[in-house]
């Protein structure tokens, strides 16, 4: 496969930035997006060019270091991350739009690298449960409803990658906490902080720059995981709940 | 916004209601415009009802405007850097929220010069109000201009029936067809009931 790729380039935080573009021969279809770039920064680093820095990790698709909006679409256009996504998904001569994360909590680090340490501070906030440590706890002591169970793995699954903050156009961050906060919030172990959880990581959030939900649905489309659009009226109703209810 | 919201949904639906009675001619039409005035009496004071609603109705629309411009002042600024190309998901109703809502405050506006204070009203006899409608809706331009803010209203409704289910936290994954269809449902019939009146004096149907 032969394409045109329209990089986002930017040296540095507060240098300004602009879209380059690069052409790339031999791509397989069975590459991954990212061993794609890294075809295109051999060459440029063969050319004594700067190679495009990008974030990646496990490639599996489970850390939730990659990022990037490949034609306008957070992930591109398969319901996965981008080390997940195969060329396969593109044709021959196509050309390819790749920028970053785009939200004033994701300061630009370079190029596509993005800054999301905005995330690690809503999560240190009330993403965690306080537990007595000490030996494994026999694991039926504590019962859950496989309801309720259910539920907090449908929420456990959000790798952190911000997928969403990026999709919306509000750059807001509601998906993202409202899977923190449900995932601990429906479950025994997460009920001595059940209030003070969401009323701080929703404070932490707003506190960050991220904005409001106008309830677009953006979030949800883009999410790899499936984080469905409902956990954030579940948030709001564990708020309201909390807010009623006092620490 | 969604309490706001909600509560002028309610006026719409009784609004939309009134409104239908035209459809009885001249003496009902005129009679319920008039009944609205006693309502509460002896109580309330004529015309106090009418007053305590309007005064809500007001608080109730400028508030949801302050909460709009304050929710877009803060969303515009967490995304200050636009993409190069964006493939935008959000359905219609939901990307014209903001130019929907100020189109629905102009509205508004000119709705209360027209049939309220009578002062754009073409016929402006006060205490006549279904003659006053039917002059109004003579004049092209005035079922025109009624008929698309009513289109809008409906587009509005849509998305923000929904949203606001979200927002309270009624929203989950079982109830999110429930919601969507209570929301399709209420857009739909309120903008058929309220651009029947038009339709029907432009048709002839009510003169």
């Amino acid at each position: 496969m032969k394409l045109t790729l329209r990089v986002w380039r930017q040296r540095t935080p507060e240098a300004e930035g602009a879209m380059a573009t690069y052409e790339v021969d031999g791509i397989s279809a069975d590459m991954s997006f990212l061993e794609m770039l890294d075809t295109l920064n051999e060459e440029l680093i063969l050319a004594g060019d700067d190679p495009v820095a990008f974030d990646h990790d496990c490639r599996e698709g489970i850390c939730g270091a990659c990022s990037l909006v490949i034609n306008g679409e957070a992930h591109g256009p398969e319901r996965t991350t981008t080390c997940q996504l195969h060329m396969r998904s593109f044709r021959d001569g196509d050309t390819i739009d790749i920028e970053p994360w785009r939200a004033a909590a994701f300061p630009v680090v370079r190029d596509l690298v993005v800054d999301r340490s905005a995330f690690d501070r809503v999560i240190q906030a009330g993403g965690y449960v306080s537990v007595p440590t000490g030996a494994a706890p026999e694991a039926h002591a504590t019962p859950v409803p496989k309801a309720d169970a259910d539920f907090a793995f449908e929420h456990a699954e959000c790798i952190g990658c911000g997928a969403c903050v990026a999709a919306c156009p509000n750059g807001s961050a509601m998906l993202f906490t409202s899977a923190k906060v449900n995932h601990l919030n429906v479950l025994p172990q997460g009920a001595p902080e059940r209030e003070s959880r969401v009323l701080d990581m929703v404070e932490a959030m707003d506190a960050e720059g991220f904005g409001g939900c106008t309830n677009t649905g953006e979030c949800a489309v883009a999410c790899p995981k499936g984080i469905p659009l409902p956990s954030i009226a579940a948030m709001n109703r564990e708020y309201l709940r909390a807010t009623m209810r006092g620490r | 916004m969604a309490v706001t919201g909600l509560a002028m949904l309610a006026y719409l639906v009784a609004h939309m209601l009134g409104n239908l009675k035209i459809f009885f001619g001249s003496g009902d039409f005129n009679g319920y415009a008039h009944w609205l005035r006693t309502i509460g009496e002896p109580v309330l004071h004529h015309e106090w009802f009418l007053w305590l609603a309007r005064v809500g109705l007001v608080v109730a629309v400028v508030l949801h405007a302050v909460a709009a411009y304050q929710l877009s002042r803060r969303d515009i600024a967490a995304r200050p850097a636009k993409y190069e190309r964006k493939r935008r998901r959000a359905s219609y109703a939901t990307r014209t929220m903001r130019w929907g809502g100020i189109i629905l405050g102009l509205f508004i506006v000119w709705h209360l010069l027209d049939l309220t204070t009578l002062t754009v009203n073409p016929r402006a006899e006060a205490g006549h109000p279904y003659e006053n409608v039917v002059a109004s809706f003579r004049t092209w331009y005035s079922g025109a201009l009624y008929i698309v803010a009513m289109l809008a209203l409906g587009l509005h409704i849509r998305h923000g029936f929904w949203s606001a289910a979200q927002t309270l936290g009624a929203g989950s994954a079982r109830r999110d067809r429930l919601f969507k269809a209570l929301a399709n449902g209420l857009a739909l019939l309120l903008t058929c009931g309220f651009i029947a009146v038009p339709v029907a004096v432009m048709t002839g149907a009510v003169s």
